[in-house]
């Protein structure tokens, strides 16, 4: 059965995945700025941004209200939401919509916290396959210093808290990660994801990103893909 | 008619919940489903009491009430931008913090619980949109399997009376008006209504729902409910001393399990 629905839109969608601190939304948006200045019009999705669940997210986390059931279900309203009213009428009018992060971070995360792997998958079955899917690899303790020595502060739910793996929040952070990694990289091939090394230069990760893109779409425009004027796009860039 | 008596103890259609122990839940859940102004919360309003006369401990709960996401699913049917996935996604956010939080915690403690609206309604309301009905069975595939689920039955001629006396309006949800089933409210109302109905009426068999004839005076119906709903407290037919043997050799009354994972 496949994971889900064809993307018979115009459009292309391309997401990015990977464990935090794997460098992927740096990556996105470098990727995202170059198809603009090749003419195409591209939009952007993030995770967990929807407005309409803003709140109730934001309520849930202060409380810690949530528990891996209703945190998996809160998300893929977001998710869906994302879907209906932002990246799917985009699709249709031929947009190229980049997605920093996508259905297979809830195959991984809401997998780690207990929930019924089949379930979640069957959850966002009503998402479009995307064209173009890029997993950043990188070993954990890589990524962990990226994270840890970056940002001074860890979240409750982003450590994992909820799972109660330890007391220590970046003890915690780390564990919980590991096994997110560990499932990612069960995904790789069934999901079909291209594999970015994420231990490289951000240039030479770039320039394979680019490399794959291109031999995807093609030197030139695909036909029902939407163009936007180059000089205008450069304006704005 | 289903067989109370012998019911298997409480447990999930398809999906376990991480971290609960079924074996735990002692208590009742009960169900009244049925579409919109069909009476339902009129039938709970004079079913709660009764069992607390009865000596029952009785929780009542029922749609977008949770305490995570009643507020923002409120919100977001003011708007004007509220999609059908979205919508669905929603109301399971809703039903599974009551779930977690209010229903396992008060079958736990041998409460009956007594539900307006189950994960049927989130279901029907999806499928009358048009939504998948394998991708509907399975993302509510972690709802408990209720004691008895009451659904009560009218046709949509019979509702439309009840919206116009009781209410005076038609609301834009229920008219379905999201998506547009007619050129006006009242033409939506009956079309989008009428779907619901069949839905609805499709889930009973797997289901196993009570079908409860809604058009007749409320005091007949709450009768009807009445002697449904004391069958469920009736002792088992034998008395259960080693639990899981006996319990096993009765065939399970309904196969709601089966049909429900839709595969």
């Amino acid at each position: 059965m496949p994971f889900f629905l064809p993307n018979r839109a115009p459009g292309r969608l391309i997401i990015v995945e990977g464990i935090d601190g794997s460098g992927k939304s740096t990556q996105l948006a470098l990727l995202s700025q170059w198809l603009r200045l090749r003419g195409y019009a591209v939009a952007f999705s993030e995770w967990n941004s929807s407005p309409l669940v803003k709140e109730t997210t934001r309520r849930g986390k202060k409380k810690e209200m949530f528990t891996p059931t209703s945190f998996s279900l809160i998300h893929a309203t977001d998710f869906a939401d994302r879907m209906e009213r932002y990246i799917m009428p985009l699709l249709k009018a031929g947009a190229v919509v980049c997605a920093d992060r996508y259905a297979y971070t809830a195959f991984a995360r809401d997998v780690v916290r207990g929930v019924d792997r089949a379930w979640v998958q069957n959850l966002y079955r009503f998402a479009p396959q995307p064209d173009l899917a890029f997993y950043f690899k990188v070993p954990l303790e890589v990524a962990l210093g990226r994270i840890l020595g970056g940002r001074n502060a860890l979240k409750y739910y982003e450590a994992g808290m909820d799972l109660g793996l330890s007391r220590n929040i970046e003890e915690s952070f780390r564990i919980f990660q590991g096994r997110i990694l560990a499932e990612y990289e069960a995904m790789i091939e069934e999901m079909g994801f291209h594999v970015i090394d994420a231990t490289k230069s951000i240039e030479s990760q770039q320039k394979e990103m680019r490399r794959i893109v291109l031999r995807h779409f093609g030197r030139t425009r695909p036909p029902g893909v939407l163009g936007v004027d180059i000089h205008a796009a450069r304006l704005h860039a | 008619m289903p067989d109370y008596k012998n019911r298997p103890p409480l447990s999930y259609y398809a999906t376990a919940l991480p971290g609960v122990d079924y074996s735990e839940l002692q208590g009742k859940l009960i169900v009244i489903e049925g579409p919109d102004a069909v009476g339902r919360s009129t039938q709970i309003r004079g079913l709660k009491p009764w069992l607390e006369e009865l000596g029952h401990a009785v929780l009542d709960t029922g749609m977008a009430r949770s305490a995570l996401a009643g507020k923002g699913i409120k919100e977001a049917k003011e708007g004007n931008t509220l999609g059908p996935v979205t919508m669905t996604m929603y109301y399971l956010t809703d039903f599974a913090d009551r779930l977690e939080n209010e229903i396992i915690p008060a079958l736990r403690a041998g409460v009956v619980v007594l539900t307006d609206r189950y994960i049927y309604s989130v279901m029907a309301r999806a499928i009358a949109r048009g939504e998948n009905r394998a991708w509907m069975d399975k993302a509510a595939g972690f709802a408990l399997v209720p004691h008895a689920v009451f659904y009560l039955h009218a046709e949509v001629q019979h509702l439309i009376s009840r919206v116009v006396v009781g209410r005076g309006a038609f609301d834009y949800w229920e008219s379905g008006l999201d998506i547009g089933f007619g050129p006006n409210m009242y033409d939506s109302f009956v079309k989008y209504q009428s779907r619901l109905i069949k839905v609805f009426d499709s889930l009973a068999v797997p289901y196993g729902f009570e079908v409860v004839d809604a058009t007749r005076p409320p005091v007949e119906v709450f009768e009807t409910l009445k002697t449904s709903v004391s069958r469920i407290f009736e002792p088992p037919e034998k008395p259960i001393l080693e639990p899981n043997k006996s319990v096993r050799r009765v065939r399970p009354p309904r196969t709601i399990k089966a049909t429900a994972r839709g595969d």
